[in-house]
């Protein structure tokens, strides 16, 4: 199954990965892989959720865009280069 | 100059044209309180939460305005998860505000602590955890902007009773929230959708809650009108094109839809589905729903688009600017094949008729929607008394149906009432119930009492959890476990008890005396009303079964 990246600029507060994850567990998505780190200085957060690309993901992006705390999405499909990290490795944190 | 954190929320509430809120203080709202004391804004003391909630359910569908409720942390907070879920599911604008343990304090499970926020994630359409004063001037404006935008649904703002406290200079304050305009209509997909509509040769128009939000019933009516579409709605959309029982007007579908309403849904081949959800109880097992149909289905929220069933042709955005964009693209048409195929399935396959038999709960309904006047609220409970209702009280207008439909709340129907009935003090309400929903929220007869509303309760009795009743006797053997009550209250003497004037019809007596002195006599009344305990909902579909597979209903 060929993986998805979706690319997320949220609201940075306490309780936003809680929102984010809290969506995924209740609608029955499952995350390959997350990163999550703040945008210093700007009050918000980039967040990226590693995905199968399956039937359900369409409707993933759907209720993501609808969240108030998801400010922009954006998908990359791995033309770009981006890819999943394997597992047990640590993922860099390129944004600062 | 300077404002607690309180006052800036009492403030800001006002300005938004609050007038009405529903709750119960605690100690981590007391502040709030303090400061409502002095507002204008009259609040509305329930009896226990649930039912603050509910009251301001019954505020907000009855009106389309965003309400508010009031509640303290932990099991006040709690206590409103069950109206937040409600309102959630069937998009109902909500603002409930809680009162949070001392910032301080929070995390050390102090009393009364709950975690509001994690709660409400699951429940509500947006939450804020407010942590710091200033925070709340764009908090409050913001909770009603979101609930009212787009897809309509409930904000939860939890407040920790430090920043109630707290102070903040204001110099300016910010104009009410707002609804954000809807997506435009794309000219395309409409264009399309003319063309699946001016292809179809049986075409049926499938409408639901979305469209009471939007205001949008007459719009429907005049596309369906127009173009000769059949129409069906949900329990939510009941009332969308007026009483139904026609071959225009095919009432509701789904699990306790007519026979032939079901029968030809089998047979169309367009559905138009607008603001609808196409949830199961709706569509029975998906795959086998309208199996010959193409799909248009447009909707306020883009998520619902093909999220069970594949559309051919999706409309984003708001149902009453789509239609309106439709109307003068679609030709004026007969349709009269169409509409002899069906009311050859309507005279092939006619329903039971359970409204004329004085015997049948259905007779009863039927009598009371002899008493409505126009404008009045029908507000019910959940169960078997709910689905009589939406089978056999002739709605004659959207939104007229107050009803917990997607969460199915029992306990639901006594304190929505009350909030239709607050919001609405010149209009007709009547509640109708039944003995085990009554008892979910009883207390709230005294909130009844005390606001001296003109709300008419009729309340069916079965001695049973009806629904779960019937589906033991017909999915379970006839293994009757849990569902019969033993022990009846006397319900005539509980409603006197709370001061609200009572009576109980007596075996085989016509309902209409009764009626007629509950009608006539202003301020709440309640008429108890012991029907037939084997008496079920028919027909019936088995849950996960597809809609062709009908228990019932059937003209003998």
């Amino acid at each position: 199954m060929k993986t998805v990246m979706i690319d997320l600029i949220i609201n940075n507060h306490p309780g936003v990965l809680y929102r984010i994850s809290g969506l995924f567990a209740r609608r029955s998505f499952n995350m390959e892989a997350l990163q999550v780190s703040g945008l210093s200085g700007t009050g918000r957060s980039r967040m990226r959720i590693w995905v199968a690309e399956d039937a359900k993901l369409p409707q993933i992006l759907r209720q993501l865009e609808k969240n108030w705390d998801v400010l922009d999405i954006s998908l990359d499909t791995g033309s770009g280069g981006i890819e999943m990290p394997e597992p047990g490795t640590a993922v860099p944190v390129p944004f600062h | 100059m300077k404002f607690s954190g309180a006052q800036l929320v009492i403030r800001l509430l006002e300005r938004q044209g609050i007038e009405i809120i529903t709750g119960i203080p605690g100690g981590a709202n007391l502040p709030l309180y303090h400061a409502l004391g002095n507002s204008n804004i009259r609040h509305i003391l329930a009896r226990h939460e649930q039912g603050a909630g509910f009251m301001a359910q019954g505020m907000a569908r009855s009106t389309g305005r965003p309400a508010v409720c009031f509640a303290t942390s932990g099991p006040g907070a709690t206590n409103l998860v069950t109206p937040m879920a409600d309102a959630f599911l069937d998009s109902i604008p909500m603002v409930a505000v809680t009162g949070q343990t001392p910032l301080t304090l929070m995390g050390t499970d102090a009393f009364q602590e709950v975690d509001t926020y994690g709660l409400s994630l699951p429940v509500s359409k947006h939450s804020f955890l407010v942590r710091s004063v200033e925070e709340l001037i764009t908090v409050i404006p913001r909770a009603f902007e979101i609930a009212v935008s787009g897809r309509p649904g409930p904000v939860w703002v939890d407040i920790p009773k430090d920043v109630q406290t707290a102070e903040a200079d204001v110099d300016a304050w910010p104009g009410p929230g707002e609804k954000q305009p809807g997506p435009d209509p794309d000219k395309g997909t409409l264009d399309r959708a003319v063309a699946m509509i001016q292809e179809a040769r049986k075409p049926v128009f499938y409408a639901g809650g979305g469209i009471v939000r939007a205001g949008a019933g007459n719009r429907v009516a005049q596309l369906c009108e127009k173009n000769g579409i059949p129409l069906v709605t949900t329990l939510m959309g009941l009332g969308i094109g007026g009483p139904s029982g026609t071959p225009a007007a095919l009432g509701m579908l789904g699990m306790h839809g007519e026979r032939s309403t079901n029968l030809i849904l089998d047979q169309c081949d367009l559905l138009i589905a607008a603001g609808v959800r196409f949830d199961d109880r709706a569509t029975g097992k998906i795959e086998a729903f309208c199996p010959r149909a193409r799909v248009i289905h447009m909707d306020i929220d883009n998520a619902e688009i093909g999220k069970l069933k594949t559309s051919h042709c999706g409309i984003y955005g708001d149902a009453g600017q789509v239609l309106e964009a439709l109307i003068p693209l679609v030709e004026t048409r007969e349709r009269a094949d169409w509409k002899a195929g069906i009311a050859e399935i309507q005279r092939k396959h006619p329903g039971p008729g359970f409204f004329r038999d004085s015997q049948r709960p259905e007779y009863l309904i039927r009598r009371v929607g002899r008493y409505a006047v126009p404008g009045s609220f029908i507000v019910t409970d959940v169960g078997q008394h709910q689905m009589w209702t939406a089978q056999a009280f002739p709605f004659s207008r959207p939104g007229q149906l107050i009803t917990s439909g997607g969460l199915g709340t029992m306990g639901f129907g006594l304190p929505a009432a009350i909030g239709t009935a607050l919001a609405c003090p010149d209009a007709q309400v009547i509640c109708i119930t039944g003995d085990g929903s009554v008892l979910m929220n009883i207390q709230e007869m005294a909130t009844l009492v005390e606001q001296g509303l003109n709300l008419k309760i009729i309340l069916l009795n079965n001695q049973a959890l009806g629904l779960v009743r019937q589906q033991q006797e017909l999915f379970f053997q006839g293994n009757y476990v849990a569902c019969q009550y033993s022990q009846s209250p006397d319900f005539t003497a509980i409603a006197k008890g709370f001061g609200i004037p009572a009576q109980t019809l007596g075996s085989g007596e016509s309902p209409d005396t009764a009626l007629a002195s509950l009608f006539n006599t202003p301020g709440p009344g309640l008429v108890h009303i012991p029907i037939d305990p084997r008496a079920n909902v028919e027909p019936m579909v088995p849950p996960g079964a597809a809609n062709l597979e009908m228990i019932g209903g059937e003209n003998q």
